[in-house]
């Protein structure tokens, strides 16, 4: 009984949509179907043949795994980075720094990516006034094809590398620290004893942190939608976006079928993280 | 340890330095939105603002309607926050402390779910939500999220770790089902609930994605997608405006944050490590 509420609002929000979108993914569903729900047709794979020779899909395709490729490797090296000066470089004022450093995560994208656009802008923006105390005259940011992903890259790895860094913190208390000392006495330096012995023991919460590291850059959508509108020359179009988009449009069904395929990359990427980290055990 | 690590200045420095790299956006931004938009255009820019004003914060409650957008922001995420506290609390204790047929079944379809992106649902929810007519309603936007599988795992987890003793002791001393839910263990689950509620407000008040395509009037805008529309309006140039708004925005969270940030940090590597 105590269940009943939550599995009552679940069933109708949450498993309802997910057979449902399934579902509409092999019809022809649009906007104006709405009304006359038995209207429309099964096509069957036709949606899903159809974005595997969209073009424009493909381009978006590519351009969410430039983000996912550079920005989770970047995200892991500055939150583990992080997390070792915290665990063991330093002793005091360790909350503080783990504050600042977290504080970026919990704000929305959408205020964060204004800010950014600003930040970025290619006259008056704070990263290439600084950019040009040290001569480098910065680029057009997002206005530039080749400019524009690295810096929604830069913009969520400062904003996520948080997370990560709590996370890892919590699994450097696992590594025992008597380890640590016997591998210096015998000569071992930081470095070494940081890849032989910190790295091996933090391979389970390295794989949490990047499989759920992952699964949030592959839905990567705020950013693009606020930043560049998926511009410039559709550089920055991402899956999450290019279904809205058809959504947008009223394609329905086929909307439908770009968010399963996004759903089965994701768990694709999942499942071979866990192989991948678990077979070298 | 201790002593060779209190030792380490130049890694104090460069935390220091990174700290500020870190904030800055934030600092800029605050401070960007006290400056006119002109002065934000200058090249190079100024630090301090010449003249602080206002004038953009006024605009943004006169002009806009910001008092609207941040007004259904906080009324969807306190729905939202009570609405999974209460929900996920029930299910997360029916999980770990009751036994009932298909409990393992049940379990795993809600945790299935965890890994499914909210992109999948989107489609058929608006469907659903058009056809009961509220499309462009505060329900609208609340009810998809009343009751998150997220919140289950880490009540039912929490739950775990009570003594199974409080629920046999209730039973002997004749209370229902119900009463040893809400008068023993309820009480008890206080920092799981702390931590689930500040978790749950934050990302409710940070949603874009579906505020986004069911708010399509003014009336309903929430805070982050009135942000992002007018970013591309006709305002799109208008950067102390923009600050201003984003500021809006952020500052509220960040308090709520900093208040708890104990919670918040322990919620995310307790649920992390599992």
């Amino acid at each position: 009984m105590l269940a009943l509420p939550f599995c009552l609002l679940f069933l109708v929000f949450t498993v309802w949509p997910v057979l449902q979108s399934l579902f509409m993914s092999i019809t022809d569903t649009r906007a104006k179907d709405l009304r006359t729900p038995f209207s429309v047709d099964f096509v069957g794979l036709d949606n899903y043949t159809r974005a595997l020779s969209d073009e424009n899909f493909l381009r978006a395709v590519r351009n969410t795994a430039y983000f996912v490729l550079v920005g989770v490797p970047l995200t892991l090296t500055l939150a583990l980075a992080a997390a070792v000066a915290l665990d063991r470089g330093i002793s005091r004022f360790r909350s503080a720094f783990r504050l600042g450093f977290y504080t970026p995560v919990v704000t929305s994208i959408v205020a964060v990516a204004v800010v950014w656009q600003f930040l970025l802008n290619r006259e008056f923006g704070l990263i290439n006034t600084v950019l040009g105390w040290v001569g480098i005259s910065g680029p057009n940011w997002l206005g530039d094809p080749d400019w524009a992903m690295p810096a929604l890259i830069m913009m969520a790895s400062w904003r996520n590398f948080g997370t990560g860094m709590i996370i890892f913190l919590a699994g450097l208390q696992a590594v025992p620290w008597a380890l640590h000392e016997a591998a210096s006495i015998d000569g071992a330096s930081a470095w070494q004893r940081f890849r032989h012995i910190t790295l091996p023991m933090l391979r389970p919460t390295m794989l949490f942190v990047s499989v759920t590291t992952m699964i949030g850059y592959l839905q990567f959508f705020e950013e693009p939608f606020v930043m560049t509108n998926g511009g410039p020359l559709d550089s920055t179009v991402s899956m999450s976006l290019y279904t809205y988009r058809q959504f947008g449009f009223g394609n329905y069904g086929y909307a439908a079928s770009l968010s399963y395929l996004i759903f089965v990359v994701v768990a694709i990427v999942t499942a071979l993280q866990f192989r991948a980290l678990r077979e070298k055990e | 340890m201790n002593r060779s690590a209190s030792g380490k200045w130049w890694l104090y420095a460069i935390l220091s330095v990174a700290v500020v790299i870190v904030s800055a956006p934030f600092v800029w931004m605050v401070v960007g939105s006290l400056k006119t938009t002109s002065e934000l255009r200058r090249s190079p820019p100024t630090w301090l603002p010449e003249n602080a004003t206002l004038d953009n914060y006024s605009q943004l409650f006169s002009r806009l309607d910001f008092g609207t957008y941040f007004f259904n922001s906080t009324v969807v995420a306190v729905v939202v926050t009570v609405g999974n506290l209460l929900f996920c609390s029930m299910l997360g204790y029916a999980l770990a402390m009751l036994d009932f047929p298909g409990k393992k079944a049940l379990f795993g379809v809600v945790m299935a779910t965890l890994l499914i992106p909210g992109v999948v649902t989107f489609v058929p929810l608006f469907v659903l939500v058009a056809n009961a007519g509220l499309v462009d309603t505060l329900p609208g936007l609340m009810l998809p999220f009343l009751a998150a599988p997220f919140g289950v795992f880490l009540m039912r987890q929490f739950i775990l770790g009570l003594p199974r003793d409080l629920l046999d002791a209730g039973r002997v001393d004749g209370a229902g089902e119900l009463r040893i839910f809400a008068r023993i263990f309820l009480p008890l689950c206080g920092p799981a609930l702390a931590t689930l509620g500040i978790l749950t407000f934050l990302g409710s008040w940070n949603n874009f994605l579906w505020p986004l395509v069911v708010a399509q009037t003014e009336q309903t805008y929430t805070l982050p997608v009135a942000l992002a529309l007018y970013s591309k309006g006709q305002n799109a140039t208008n950067y102390g405006l923009l600050l201003a708004g984003a500021t809006v925005v952020v500052v509220p969270v960040l308090l709520v944050f900093l208040a708890f940030q104990r919670r918040v940090i322990e919620g995310i590597a307790t649920t992390g490590i599992k």
